[in-house]
């Protein structure tokens, strides 16, 4: 009954309607004085829509917790689906734009997304809050040319930056690694390696299977034997392969991953040989704070399964604008407005504090984590968990270098930071 | 690189050349004999690790998961086969089928836009597109059904819209996340010698490969069924004209080219992973394949896998840069050279 | 007499949509413009399936390197964004035609369904070059144009660029409707009814089937230069081999050798894909059934269906229930 309405209410008016609205003049959305119209752009069919799902449920549950009202104003949230194609994602922020009128739209997956949304927003000023697409230059050296625009999650190196102090720190000397081929892969191990480098460590080897390699045959056995540690960065299907393959060919170094290599999407679908592996990112679930707890048990409770980042990502986003409305005395007071209120804000998030810098991207919490098999926050069985066992309070994009210093250099790319102790 | 590093790659690529035999081989009967450029084939192998997937988590067998998919997926492979790449013989159950179908996006649609004429229950909407279903029927009864089997092009859209459907219904019924099929603890084991390890499941791969080929072989060679199926392959109106039953050749090899692909998928799921898209990932390749070894031909549709693997596998580790192009070039010149592979016959 | 007909009903539907559209809201103005611009794509692959009997799969390609081509342009050397835009569209047509050119040449050796196979494989490598060539294509990124063009004519309003866009829709299908009646296009449709014939007529038959894959591929290109400026962002995502789907969904849908079914085909695909999934969530399932039903009972696609209705009831009055219809492409033998 209640999933017959849920489907009613998504499926919206059809067939006669879908003329009609067609031809209608001028938008379909009555404007009314308090309310918040926000477009929520995510793949909710094609191959991520389980992240899409994951994506607006973190949403939704924010609202639902909330009287579907953000800082007083009644929201109407309206979802379109991206189809995990940066051209649709256009259309759809356009749709949004044009016939609903929304005050801002969010989201977006890929970071080719995010890069074709940036300049809609440039165009239609309108605000575009990238609640998940990373790529660095979006708040960086690219951030100029996209005033009505604000990230709330994560830059790709962000989380690895630490990782690699971390990795230092550990003793690691010498480090082989594997990286998805393309930007997101450049951007996270390029941040890894500066970091594990400027603290003495040496980067010995960089393997770049292409996105979506599952076989790893050809790659691992050209891992080099002398390297004390393994950095991977793989997404998706690929995470849940390379493990399982590594460690069938005997190979038992320590690996140290990317966030997307063992983040919550995947880690319920991995196998125990993941146990012990390390990987940095701006959330964990298993993070022990009543807040998270209260939060992975609810939507657990609610949808089935453990959030994964894209849920809490777009939870914290929808916190964040309720916070800001708020302070704007319950109404949208315009793009520049709001993204100056945004900046100001001090947030109590699900994954810790964060506040924002002046290149509009958090400055939060990175915890390295190490997955563990264990019983949590009192469910019955032991499950895989990514426990946390440090936490770098506060990293901002620009790791410990300071803005200027970080801009001056280039984006990180497939030969930048370069390999120098490759033979 | 030493011996090692030769020995371990051929090995690697051979184990992946296994698994696109499996794929391959099923595609190229399927081509070889019925003429059928089947763009659902990615579908199957798909669908086959997602059988599997129930299967296991029902059962806990893993033993059990590979025939029950692999059979599943065929009898869909014939379901599809008979009632819309064959036009004759089921036309009542094909239209009653596509009805049904329209019924239900219809009796969605009308609930969507009104919701009050439901009710609001799944009996109203259950009722609603049984109405509509009929409606439907009625209609499409009057309008003639055109055969597809001399069109290529239209088999290909076909298959492609079936395709579509079956990712979607996929995504449906089994989620979108990323899954894995773990085989039994014993088969994740490796085998050394000297020094150098070989994954278990590699070899098992390679093991079932050989088996499934030389099933494949034996059936073909030395049954009758395959004496007809090289028959109609041959030359499919000669083989009607000496009595040859093409009707059922075609549908045991489509019953056939389906199973391989699911045993593809079930074998396949445990070394690439089962989530959404790997259909549309596998189909190239198999294309690959078949396109090399020469469609039709099992000898070739082995070389093609063989070549395919080891192509791939000492191309991303001798030249990563040009990965993608390695693949579909020699595709182009093969195609432009001898359209009909290095095995296939004219 | 009939060609007056259908050439002046033609117009007024033209006229109509130039009258409707810009007046129905911001968002279908958007979507007509997308259309339109996929429509011309779909012309080109109609040029080559519907007149000259072959089945293209890899179309996407020329499309792709049109939009390459007008990203790079663009943002690299500051190219077509004022009245260089036209040079720039010329370039687009010129750069396809030369890859078709090429390609053409591996192409035209295979028939049927190789063909399609072999179209097919084509798109791929541009595909893998557009994916993994970072240094020029910026790789999975893709490419931001920035700023629409602006020569007197701003086309940063949305109607503005309805109308540009439309100007070249209507006059890719009018130059394609001139081709397709001259001699040239006559001796292409005999060429796809039956090759050997007109090889025996002393026609060569590569030359013509060549030249229509090189105006294809020019038709592409132009199409792919509109769309870098109309979607403002190029990324591999552009080339995929669901695109040349597409287009060819879009001709068979509408009809194989009308032209304007293929720009009827590509406003239907268009409003479903993007309409129908803003209202609906399970959409797919409407356009995976629209390919399985056209396939089935419109073989010869909705322009088609006046003809197959005469047919069925001259069929039905004798008993009969099964039509005749000419394949879009035979099957080798």
């Amino acid at each position: 009954m209640t999933e017959m309405k849920r489907v009613m209410q998504r499926t919206g008016p059809l067939l006669g309607g879908t003329l009609a609205a067609a031809l209608s003049l001028g938008p379909s959305a009555t404007a009314g004085a308090e309310e918040l119209r926000i477009g929520f752009i995510a793949p909710t069919t094609g191959i991520f829509a389980q992240i899409g799902k994951d994506m607006v449920d973190g949403f939704q549950l924010y609202l639902d917790q909330h009287g579907n009202k953000l800082g007083g104003a009644e929201v109407k949230f309206i979802v379109e689906d991206e189809q995990g194609k940066p051209d649709t994602a256009v259309t759809k922020a356009k749709k949004l734009i044009l016939q609903d009128k929304v005050h801002m739209f969010i989201g977006g997956l890929l970071a080719s997304s995010g890069y074709a949304m940036a300049p809609v927003s440039t165009a239609e000023k309108t605000l575009y809050i990238a609640s998940v697409p990373a790529a660095d230059d979006l708040t960086q050296r690219q951030l100029s040319k996209y005033p009505y625009f604000i990230r709330t999650t994560w830059s790709s190196s962000q989380p690895h930056h630490p990782l690699g102090q971390w990795a230092c720190d550990q003793g690691y000397k010498k480090v082989a690694a594997i990286a998805a081929d393309y930007a997101f892969g450049y951007e996270v191990l390029g941040g890894f390696q500066k970091a594990f480098e400027d603290c003495g460590g040496k980067i010995i080897q960089k393997i770049w299977p292409p996105l979506g390699t599952k076989d790893f045959g050809p790659y691992i056995p050209t891992i080099k034997s002398d390297a004390d540690a393994i950095f991977t960065l793989m997404v998706g299907p690929m995470s849940l392969q390379f493990p399982k393959q590594l460690r069938a060919a005997g190979i038992k170094k320590p690996i140290i991953g990317g966030g997307t290599s063992y983040d919550e999407f995947v880690l319920p679908f991995m196998g125990d040989e993941v146990i012990g592996d390390v990987s940095a990112l701006m959330y964990s679930a298993a993070l022990e704070t009543p807040k998270n707890e209260a939060f992975v048990k609810t939507y657990r409770a609610k949808y089935g399964k453990v959030p994964s980042y894209y849920s809490e990502a777009n939870y914290t986003t929808a916190q964040m604008i309720d916070e800001a409305i708020k302070q704007s005395g319950g109404k949208y007071p315009g793009a520049e407005q709001f993204i100056k209120t945004m900046l100001a804000l001090k947030i109590d998030a699900v994954r810790g504090p964060v506040s924002f810098d002046d290149m509009r991207n958090p400055i939060e919490n990175i915890y390295i984590k190490k997955v563990e098999k264990k019983k949590m926050f009192g469910y019955d069985k032991p499950e895989l968990w990514n426990t946390v066992i440090k936490t770098y309070p506060n990293v901002s994009q620009f790791w410990t270098y300071g803005k200027e210093k970080f801009l001056a250099q280039p984006v990180y790319s497939r030969d930048f930071p370069p390999c120098k102790y490759c033979e | 690189m030493g011996t090692q590093f030769w020995v371990v790659q051929a090995f690697n690529g051979i184990s992946y050349g296994a698994l696109l035999f499996l794929v391959g081989s099923g595609l190229s009967l399927i081509f070889g004999v019925m003429r059928i450029v089947n763009l659902s084939h990615g579908a199957y192998f798909l669908w086959g690790g997602y059988i599997a997937l129930s299967v296991i988590g029902a059962t806990g067998s893993w033993a059990l998961s590979l025939p029950v998919a692999a059979l599943a997926v065929a009898a869909i492979g014939v379901a599809m086969e008979r009632l819309f790449l064959r036009s004759d013989g089921f036309a009542r159950l094909r239209t009653a089928l596509i009805a049904v179908g329209l019924g239900v996006l219809g009796a969605l649609a009308l609930a969507a836009r009104w919701g009050d004429v439901t009710g609001g229950s799944w009996a109203g909407l259950v009722m609603l597109a049984a109405a509509c279903a009929a409606i439907a029927y009625v209609l499409l009864d009057r309008i003639p059904v055109l055969a597809v089997e001399t069109d290529v092009l239209r088999q290909v859209l076909l298959t492609v819209g079936f395709a579509f459907l079956f990712q979607q219904a996929a995504l449906d019924i089994w989620g979108g996340n990323n899954m894995d099929i773990n085989p039994p603890h014993e088969m994740t084991a490796s085998i050394v010698v000297g020094g150098l390890y070989f994954p278990l499941y590699r070899v098992f791969m390679i093991g079932m490969a050989i088996v499934i080929g030389a099933l494949l072989w034996l059936v073909m060679e030395k049954t009758r069924m395959g004496a007809a199926v090289r028959a109609t392959v041959d030359d499919a109106q000669m083989a009607r004209g000496v009595g040859i039953d093409t009707n059922r050749v075609s549908m045991f090899i489509f019953a056939l080219g389906a199973f391989l692909a699911a045993l593809g998928g079930v074998i396949g799921g445990a070394f690439l992973g089962i989530y959404p898209g790997l259909d549309f990932e596998i189909l190239p390749l198999a294309f690959a394949v078949v396109i090399i070894g020469g469609m039709g031909s099992l000898g070739g549709a082995a070389i093609g896998a063989l070549a395919v693997g080891l192509a791939d596998n000492f191309g991303k580790a001798l030249f990563p840069e040009v990965s993608y192009f390695t693949l579909y070039a020699p595709m182009v010149l093969i195609l432009a050279v001898k359209p009909t592979g290095l095995f296939g016959r004219e | 007499m009939r060609d007056t007909i259908k050439i002046l009903s033609v117009v007024l539907l033209l006229v109509a949509l130039l009258l409707v559209v810009p007046r129905s809201g911001s968002f279908v103005v958007l979507l007509a413009t997308r259309a339109m611009c996929f429509a011309i794509l779909a012309m080109s692959v109609d040029l080559l399936l519907g007149f000259t009997g072959l089945p293209s799969l890899g179309q996407a390609a020329y499309f792709g390197v049109g939009a390459y081509l007008t990203a790079i342009l663009a943002t690299r050397y500051h190219i077509g964004l004022g009245w260089d835009f036209w040079l720039v569209v010329a370039a687009g047509m010129l750069v396809g035609a030369a890859l078709a050119a090429l390609f053409g040449l591996f192409a035209l050796r295979a028939t049927g369904v190789y063909f399609l196979m072999i179209t097919l494989a084509l798109g791929q490598c541009v595909w893998g070059l557009a994916y993994r060539w970072n240094s020029l294509t910026g790789g999975d990124n893709g490419i931001n144009v920035g700023s629409r063009p602006n020569f007197g004519l701003d086309l940063t309003d949305e109607t503005t660029l309805f109308f540009l866009v439309f100007g070249f829709f209507a006059t890719s299908l009018a130059a394609l409707y001139v081709l397709a009646r001259s001699p040239f296009g006559r001796s292409l449709e005999g060429i796809r009814e039956r090759e050997l014939r007109m090889q025996i007529l002393g026609y060569n038959t590569w030359l013509h089937k060549y030249l229509a894959f090189v105006i294809a591929g020019a038709f592409g290109g132009l199409s792919g230069v509109l769309w870098a400026h109309i979607n403002g962002h190029v990324s591999p995502e552009t080339v995929v081999l669901t695109t040349s789907v597409d287009a060819l969904l879009m001709v068979v849908l509408g009809g194989a050798g009308t032209l304007v079914g293929g720009a009827i085909g590509a406003g239907i695909v268009f409003a479903l894909r993007e309409y129908l999934s803003t209202l609906v969530p399970w959409w797919q399932y409407v356009l995976g059934g629209v390919y399985v039903l056209t396939i089935l009972y419109l073989p010869t696609g909705l322009m088609g269906i006046p003809a197959q209705i005469r047919q069925f009831r001259v069929a039905d009055g004798k008993g009969g229930r099964s039509g005749k219809v000419k394949p879009l492409a035979s099957a080798p033998s």
